[in-house]
């Protein structure tokens, strides 16, 4: 079947094998910042925003996502980087940067909603994103940094 | 010492590319075209292969070609990427006539989809003859035990009669009697568990042809050259008919020190002409791909009345599972990274074997069997410490390796093999316990009245060493080449697989050059552009790889001098190179960087400004950390609780604190899960019970206590900048740290990690019980002697 989908601003429409996953349709159609790490929702390395809130695209059918609106990482900086891209870049927050991008979309979820959001607030956020490499110190450190920075730039 | 570039948190030289998700990971680069290859692996722990028919998988839809041991080189190897010849045993084949474990590789299926190479694999039909399993330690070892490796043409096993595939013995002194002598002996016995990896990106290569037909084989490895190597004689291509690639890596942490995937993508792309793929589902990365080695430790310490150490005995049974990789280094490593710490002790024994059974393969996993022997030897110094109603920090203080010292276990004992006579030229310990116990506030902690609720607050500590690089045996090189801009090409054979190796290495050159980090370009690795170096593993990249750097750099710089000391008419001695420009001392006359880079382009007497330096290490300088940590134990549950984690690190010079923070706070992470949650699971016929990341517990934002880092510089006099490395270390902190937290809190030994509340819940009912007459634990090995 075909889907007609909106990827950062860009509407597409895509051909899909039933039972597909979005992950997979978006990896196929070059949007391959969505990672896949289980392909069964256990580590979030293939997050984006579907109508505005993080879901792990290997669980959303891509049937589902027809009409709807994603983000993804590659449509995150304009002509600069984001506030969360630049700060977890000056906090050293990238390691193998493999599960960056749906951990910054998980957290560009919780400033969208939550701008001032306490450090157990983004703890709780970043539950369903794995990160092997950091221990979180530096990516918990960076996002606080991006709301901070985001609060500032309004 | 004052640096401009070195010393500075620069942002990752790859960081904008990360962050923005461009396509810069193996799977995120294959060609369109490229068959997807499926795995079949043995449902069988261990069994022979009768038959094998693959007549209806080769005929089903989209299937190009099928792999199997009938029709793949027969060639013994180990997929142990490591310098050659390999310190592993040569026990595997590509596809074999037996399986050792239920997981091994039996087939290989290309087809133009993935699920039509699964499907096909699926057809693939298979006649095991059951042999009977291996399926613990002590199985292995049994009397009458089922050989596991009963093939004729396998190198370098130790007893494969037996199941040995390595043994490790050191002895300095006279450790025995020494024991017999002492005023205080202490003794444990501790067990490790099987423990995955798991780094984010499971192992993905894919393999296609140029135009020349060489093939070029793509892959997320820590040791491209040495994927060259192997892969090129399992083929039987000459090494230059093959180039491999590494372009970013998502994690490894020793992983993928490990050739699994890259000879199969290559043999079909040979055979098919065709690009070929093949990515490992989280399921095959727990199963297929490897693990820590689990161990059996037993440790003996004698000391005197003050607590000073006089003997050291520590015995190990690791076991590798059904294939040798890392099995005889990985075993050195337990003695020879934590038994220098403790350089009192004159009398030491270290004995160790490592055993096959029919369970997932082990191999390299950072900290490289220290993990495993620091927890059973910081677990003997807290009893030590008890016994002498002393505090564990005092104790550490009065035993502990000092700068101009050395110990006899750094020539006893090397990476299976004798070791190099070294003398520590860097360590800032004392000042990490210092440090890390007044950030943790130890002593107030320590001294706490005992809580009398449900819960109970306790403190540990423990120290620790690792090394940089192996000595006398590893090799990096890199090659500086100068623009006509006066920026510079920076070319390394060194594996950054996010570590953010490719950002302190070029500040590294950056600062040699008297440039800014942007005017260096870094590239690695990739065997045709870059030159050797043997991979990212041993903690080998910043102290072995930036040695590499700074010499070649310093060459650089000499030519660029020249160049303008020609240009100026002036004597090269007068001349001197800061902030991207050349000039005489009083500051007369200069020329800068981009002037002196076109005339070495354009002339007069143009010739390119560029050198290839490496380095091969005569020692390898240990970082040293110091580790605290406050556990609060639920009686009623038995979960423990992390409150707080300080960790005081001597990494020598901080080439990049930020990310040397980093590289220590995820280790720490690493080994908290290790200690806790961490463990796979088998039933009873070898299966992997947990092999995803749900039921296999990583450890998550909400387990992790504040991880707090504190680097305590140091300057290793022979490193690049004063620096050491650091990658390793800080996943061996967590373990005896923890265990020793939870003996403070309910005096309790935790000896079997990982401490599940189950566990302890167990052993807390246990202790409450009245005492029954147990067996007298007695030390492994000699039971199996």
């Amino acid at each position: 079947m075909r889907v007609a989908i909106s990827v950062n601003g860009r509407r597409t429409e895509v051909d899909i094998e039933p039972g597909e996953s979005l992950m997979d349709v978006l990896r196929r159609s070059e949007y391959t910042s969505v990672k896949n790490g289980c392909d069964r929702g256990d580590c979030g390395s293939c997050a984006v925003l579907l109508d505005g809130r993080a879901v792990n695209a290997c669980l959303v059918f891509a049937a589902k996502a027809d009409g709807r609106e994603i983000r993804t990482i590659e449509g995150l900086a304009t002509d600069d980087l984001h506030p969360l891209q630049s700060a977890s870049l000056d906090a050293g927050a990238v390691q193998c940067g493999f599960c960056t991008p749906g951990m910054l979309l998980t957290a560009l979820d919780l400033l969208e909603h939550t701008p001032d959001p306490t450090e157990d607030e983004v703890r709780e956020t970043l539950a369903g994103n794995y990160c092997r490499c950091t221990g979180y110190v530096k990516p918990i450190e960076a996002i606080l940094e991006a709301a901070a920075r985001m609060r500032g730039a309004r | 010492m004052k640096f401009n570039v070195v010393g500075e948190s620069e942002r990752r030289v790859d960081g904008r590319s990360l962050v923005t998700g461009k396509p810069v990971f193996v799977g995120d680069m294959v060609p369109a075209d490229a068959l997807h290859i499926a795995l079949l692996t043995s449902p069988r722990p261990h069994a022979r292969i009768h038959s094998i028919d693959t007549t209806a998988a080769e005929a089903a839809p989209g299937v190009a070609c099928v792999l199997t041991h009938l029709n793949t080189p027969p060639t013994r190897y180990t997929t142990a990427g490591q310098g050659y010849p390999e310190p592993s045993p040569y026990d595997t084949r590509m596809f074999d006539t037996k399986v050792r474990f239920v997981g091994d590789r039996v087939a290989a299926v290309a087809a133009e989809t993935r699920a039509a190479a699964r499907a096909a694999a699926a057809l693939i039909e298979v006649d095991y003859e059951d042999l009977p399993a291996v399926l613990s330690i002590d199985a292995a070892l049994a009397p009458g035990a089922p050989v596991i490796h009963d093939e004729e043409d396998a190198l370098d096993i130790w007893d494969a009669q037996r199941n040995i595939a390595s043994v490790v013995s050191a002895i300095v002194g006279d450790a025995r009697a020494a024991l017999e002598d002492a005023e205080i002996v202490v003794q444990t016995v501790v067990e490790t568990q099987y423990a995955q990896h798991a780094p984010l990106e499971p192992h993905v290569a894919f393999a296609h042809l140029d135009d020349e037909g060489r093939i070029i084989i793509v892959t997320s490895t820590q040791v491209p050259f040495h994927v060259r190597r192997i892969v090129a004689r399992l083929l039987d291509v000459p090494i230059h008919r093959l180039r491999v690639i590494k372009p970013r890596i998502g994690g490894g942490f020793g992983a993928k020190q490990e050739v699994l995937i890259e000879d199969i993508v290559a043999m079909v792309t040979m055979r098919t002409g065709r690009p070929a793929l093949l990515e490992f589902t989280r399921k095959e990365e727990f199963i297929s791909s490897r693990t820590r080695h689990p161990m059996r430790l037993a440790m003996r310490l004698g000391a005197d009345a003050m607590g000073v150490l006089d003997a050291i005995e520590m015995e190990v049974i690791s076991n590798t599972g059904a294939y040798g990789a890392h099995a005889l280094t990985v075993l050195s490593n337990v003695g020879s990274k934590t038994l220098p710490l403790y350089n009192r002790a004159r009398h030491i024994r270290f004995d160790g074997k490592t055993v096959y059974t029919n369970l997932p393969v082990a191999g390299a996993y950072r900290g490289y069997g220290a993990t495993q022997g620091s927890f059973a030897l910081e677990t003997a110094m807290d009893q030590l410490a008890e016994r002498l109603d002393l505090d564990p920090v005092e104790l550490r203080r009065r035993n502990h390796i000092r700068t101009g010292e050395t110990s006899p276990i750094f020539e006893e004992l090397g990476e299976g093999r004798k070791g190099v006579p070294y003398t520590i030229s860097s360590c800032e310990l004392e000042e990490c316990i210092s440090v890390g116990a007044a950030r943790f506030g130890w002593h107030a902690k320590r001294a706490r009245p005992p809580d009398t609720g449900p819960t109970r607050r306790g403190v540990g500590m423990a120290i620790q060493m690792q090394g940089s690089g192996i000595p006398l045996i590893d090799m990096a090189a890199a090659t500086i080449k100068m623009n006509d801009d006066g920026s510079f090409n920076l070319l390394v054979g060194a594996t950054d697989l996010g570590t953010g190796s490719d950002t302190i290495l070029g500040q590294i050159a950056a600062e040699v050059l008297g440039v800014p980090l942007d005017s260096i370009v870094v590239y690695s690795s990739d065997t045709d552009l870059t030159p050797f170096d043997v991979g990212a593993y041993a903690s080998s990249t910043t102290y072995v790889s930036g040695r590499a750097v700074e010499s070649a750099a310093e060459d650089v710089r000499q030519q660029i001098v020249e160049v303008a000391a020609s240009a100026l008419g002036v004597n090269a001695e007068s001349l001197h190179l800061a902030d991207g420009k050349v000039s005489t001392e009083d500051g007369a006359a200069g020329l800068d960087l981009a002037a002196i880079g076109r005339r070495s382009f354009y002339g007069p007497d143009p010739a390119q400004i560029g050198a290839t330096a490496s380095c091969v290490p005569e020692g390898s300088p240990p970082p040293f950390t110091a580790t605290f940590v406050e556990v609060e134990v639920d009686l009623e549950t038995g979960f423990i609780r992390l409150l707080d984690y300080v960790c005081a690190v001597d990494c020598g010079t901080a080439i990049n604190p930020r990310l040397a923070e980093g590289q220590v706070e995820g280790a720490i992470a690493n080994g908290i899960g290790y200690a806790l949650t961490e463990q796979m699971e088998f039933t009873s016929e070898g299966r992997t019970k947990n092999p995803d990341l749900a039921r296999y517990q990583l450890p998550g934002p909400l387990d992790l206590p504040p991880i707090r880092v504190f680097l305590v510089e140091s300057y290793e006099p022979t490193g690049p900048m004063g620096a050491k490395s650091i990658a390793e270390i800080g996943i061996n902190g967590p373990l005896p740290a923890i265990a020793n937290a939870v003996y403070h809190a309910i005096g309790i030994r935790l000896t079997k990690p990982p401490f599940t509340p189950e566990k302890v819940w167990r052993e807390m009912r246990a202790e409450s019980l009245p005492k029954q007459s147990l067996p007298k634990q007695s030390l492994p090995i000699a039971d199996n002697r």
